[in-house]
């Protein structure tokens, strides 16, 4: 994968989740900036995906491409989800749902580099 | 504020985001393992294919209203622990029983020991949220 992509999803998935965390600590329910913010990570993430599946049809997908796959169709809908179920909750419970929908963000692509790093 | 409302909010919100997160990689894992390699180690796939039906069930009893629900997740809840106990004591003394890993082995290290710290939360949440409406 691009190294700068994965670099970039990953940095800003913490950063928010760092930023959301503060906001749990001071009590703060989700409000309209943490969903932007959540915007923002999953634009990175859509990003990330197109240039996986061009990288997949031009060059060969890893050799496990079904978990690859599945992570990467799991890293598309988990920030969606996250904030669906975050946003009912108008508590800092609501914004720690965005704490750990943001932290599985960064798993989830260390995992898919170990995938396609195995498979070159 | 009802028992069944009460289940899914504050801290229930956060404990049925990170079950439902299980319950997706779990189902996800299972489903890939089964398609692509069961005859490798079918036990250890049955296993966590019954892993991802346990968090499943655990996410949406735990999220949903009721009397019924709530009895549906402290069962599901239970497995899940005496599977997690289970399974982690069998690959941490033997791990020849299940050549691949599910996300139960050696007590859920694979997931940060997050799936042994789960089903606990999940007992002690489920006895907190239980109100009177639940004996119906």
């Amino acid at each position: 994968m691009v190294a700068v992509v994965d670099w970039a999803v990953i940095v800003a998935a913490l950063a928010y989740a760092a930023w959301a965390l503060v906001a749990v600590v001071r009590n703060r329910p989700p409000r309209e900036p943490y969903v932007v913010g959540a915007g923002v990570v999953e634009l990175l993430v859509l990003i990330q995906a197109v240039v996986a599946v061009v990288l997949m049809i031009a060059d060969g997908a890893p050799e496990e491409t079904a978990t690859f796959v599945g992570y990467l169709l799991m890293n598309l809908i988990i920030i969606p989800l996250g904030l669906f179920w975050a946003l009912a909750e108008k508590s800092r419970w609501g914004t720690s749902v965005l704490v750990v929908a943001a932290l599985v963000v960064p798993l989830l692509v260390v995992r898919m580099q170990q995938l396609w790093d195995a498979g070159a | 504020m009802s028992g069944a409302s009460r289940r899914a909010s504050g801290p229930g919100r956060l404990l049925i985001a990170v079950y439902a997160v299980f319950a997706l990689s779990a189902s996800a894992r299972a489903g890939v393992q089964i398609a692509t390699s069961f005859d490798e180690a079918p036990v250890a796939y049955l296993l966590s294919a019954f892993a991802a039906v346990v968090y499943i069930v655990a996410t949406v009893a735990l999220a949903r209203p009721g009397a019924t629900a709530r009895r549906v997740a402290l069962a599901a809840v239970s497995v899940e622990l005496i599977g997690v106990l289970t399974v982690g004591t069998i690959t941490a003394f033997d791990p020849g029983d299940f050549p691949d890993d599910t996300v139960w082995s050696l007590y859920g290290r694979g997931y940060g020991f997050i799936p042994l710290v789960l089903p606990v939360l999940g007992l002690l949440w489920l006895r907190r949220t239980w109100t009177t409406e639940d004996r119906a």
